[in-house]
């Protein structure tokens, strides 16, 4: 056991003395988060949109109103023709035009019913998209107002709902994303880096020549960057809990638990691959393309896995991350127990299970 | 009688229809230095492997401090040192924390690790360098240093794999120094080189050629049997006859 501990902080040894390294490790974290929640923004504000208000009346008003406070719009009142409008898109001036039809406002009380149109600037679906949600979100919270002064329903049309996230703040998608892309790259690549370093060296010969168990290098090796883990969990939790103001909705012991899972399943892939590199730079490449890609890709934290083809949804089942991702998504954002999240939690043990064993076991003992 | 510490019998290695070590019997007696030399490609490194127990022989015998290379690389690992031709301390740990952690893995007490730690700073004259980093002393005090840490826990023997490459010949001289201190307080010292001058210092020499074993003798046994009076002409007469070069 002394010897075990003898090792572990020659490991710390290591990580604290690459100054660069642990700068790019404390670092990473932290400007991702910053990264993600404010520059690489979804959020659209201050969109120009023209409101042709045909209607001119209280309801009408109201939502137009609404719409100047929300600081999403930049509101320019028109009353343009359908010609003009389709002009203003042409040369991409306005984002979105929203038209009032003229007896808004009697429509609505006498039917219940009234409809609003909406047009957007669809050449950049995702923009348009957003646009879309915002206005929707106007109307519904007009509605809404409506609905607690009579019993009666009033309908507007066009109804999207956004649950979970109702003024569609980006940063609810990516925290979790950010989590395991920072996991999973410190965990895989730094455990990988740092046996094959030893090969390199020749270090690594002389620990196996040593009566030091394999086994023994193998878990004072992990143990490091466990620690480090931990600190960029906690780095993350906090920024996003202070810095961007999403709160933890569920319990944070499971997260912890759950993401300490994670991360052995990390450090048992990044043991595989040091048995696979010969040199330092093959282990970085392989964790950057094979771990780091099929996490930005098939975790759904950028791309949507429904939308893609079905062989593809079926390759992102064997992805870690996209497991570990989901159970972030649903025990931080949505707040959920561990009685939602136990398939999920189940398969990433599974994962773990046999990673962690086939590294252990490939784990080369004696040198070719 | 002296001891025999290391014995081998028709020990081969053979990967697919190439045998790298083809069948080699040797003895080596404790508190000698014996030298292992041959051609690169000959198999030295290969055979020095299989008696540190780190890689697994295709047949034959062999005895290792007692221990049996087959059943018993856990006991023999405990007994030997190594160093390798690549300089293998850690770069980014100063050296005592070298030390530290090379003794805290053959299972020295911290007590004892201090004190040895102490004489050995002494003898090398690194009074002033113990909390530098290794990474930043020049290549020969490495060298010596790496030496030094192989035969740190004590160990019956020591195996030393191309210790001096690259390493000027002052250097060198003291590095041989320090092999001859460790083979008079009874460390049995199994060394290959290239160097003919360093096969001089040797008790005595095996030659390696095409995996087997071609001459074994004090070096002036050697001389005297090739008819020459320098060992570069001995290795040159047996080189000569070698199949495969470089592999």
């Amino acid at each position: 056991m002394k010897q075990f501990f003898v090792f572990v902080r020659k490991e710390f040894y290591h990580v604290f003395r690459d100054k660069r390294t642990l700068f790019i490790l404390f670092g990473m974290p932290v400007v991702q988060v910053l990264l993600f929640g404010f520059a690489l923004t979804n959020e659209v504000k201050d969109s120009p949109v023209i409101v042709v208000d045909n209607a001119k009346d209280e309801a009408s008003q109201a939502i137009i109103g609404k719409m100047y406070a929300s600081h999403y719009f930049d509101i320019e009142k028109a009353p343009l023709s359908h010609n003009e409008i389709l002009e203003n898109f042409r040369d991409g001036k306005i984002k979105a035009a929203i038209i009032f039809p003229a007896n808004f406002n009697a429509d609505l009380s006498h039917t219940n019913k009234a409809q609003i149109q909406v047009i957007t600037d669809a050449s950049d679906p995702n923009t348009a998209t957003t646009v879309l949600n915002y206005a929707t979100s106007v109307i519904k919270s007009y509605q809404e107002e409506l609905a607690q002064n009579t019993r009666i329903p009033y309908r507007i049309s066009t109804e999207v709902r956004n649950i979970f996230n109702p003024q569609l703040k980006s940063e609810h998608n990516f925290v979790p994303g950010v989590m395991a892309m920072v996991l999973m790259l410190i965990c895989v690549m730094m455990t990988a880096i740092s046996i094959v370093r030893e090969k390199e060296f020749g270090t690594m010969e002389i620990l196996l020549v040593s009566p030091f168990k394999p086994i023994l290098v193998v878990f004072a090796k992990l143990f490091p960057y466990l620690t480090l883990s931990m600190v960029n969990l906690v780095t993350i939790l906090l920024m996003s809990v202070f810095v961007l103001g999403l709160p933890i909705k569920g319990s944070i012991l499971l997260l912890v638990l759950l993401s300490m899972l994670f991360m052995v399943c990390c450090l048992s892939l990044g043991l595989l691959i040091s048995n696979i590199a010969k040199s330092q730079q093959v282990a970085m490449l392989i964790s950057l393309v094979g771990m780091l890609m099929p996490t930005m890709i098939f975790s759904g934290f950028m791309f949507p896995i429904e939308n893609m083809p079905t062989l593809l949804q079926v390759i992102s089942n064997i992805v870690p991350s996209k497991w570990y991702y989901t159970i972030v998504k649903f025990v931080m954002i949505k707040g959920l127990g561990f009685s939602s999240i136990w398939k999920e939690a189940l398969i990433l043990a599974g994962m773990t299970c046999v990673l962690f064993f086939v590294a252990l076991k490939k784990f080369k003992i004696r040198l070719e | 009688m002296k001891e025999i510490v290391i014995q081998t019998e028709k020990l081969s290695k053979i990967f697919g229809d190439f045998h790298a070590v083809d069948g080699i019997s040797f003895e080596v007696y404790k508190g000698e230095i014996f030298g292992f030399l041959g051609a690169n490609g000959a198999g030295k490194t290969t055979a020095m492997r299989m008696l540190c127990g780190l890689s697994h022989p295709t047949s034959g015998k062999a005895m290792v401090a007692g221990f049996d290379v087959f059943k018993q690389t856990e006991k023999i690992k405990k007994n030997i040192g190594y160093m390798s031709q690549k300089f293998s301390l850690y770069d980014d740990l100063t050296i005592l924390e070298n030390l530290e952690l090379f003794g805290g893995i053959y299972g020295m007490s911290r007590k004892e690790i201090r004190e040895k730690s102490q004489s050995l700073i002494e003898k090398l004259g690194l009074e002033n360098e113990s909390k530098k980093l290794v990474g930043s002393l020049p290549l020969g005090w490495k060298q010596k240093l790496a030496f030094s840490v192989s035969i740190f826990h004590e160990p019956k023997i020591v195996f030393l794999d191309e210790p001096t490459g690259g390493v000027d010949p002052v250097t060198r001289r003291q590095f041989w120094d320090l092999i001859y201190d460790a083979a008079h307080r009874g460390i049995t010292v199994f060394v290959t080189t290239h160097y003919m001058d360093e096969a001089e210092y040797c008790n005595r020499i095996s030659m390696m050629v095409d995996g087997r074993i071609e001459a074994l003798g004090s070096p002036s046994e050697l001389k005297a049997q090739f008819h020459t009076d320098n060992m570069d002409e001995v290795f040159y007469q047996l080189a000569r006859a070698a199949k495969r070069s470089d592999s």
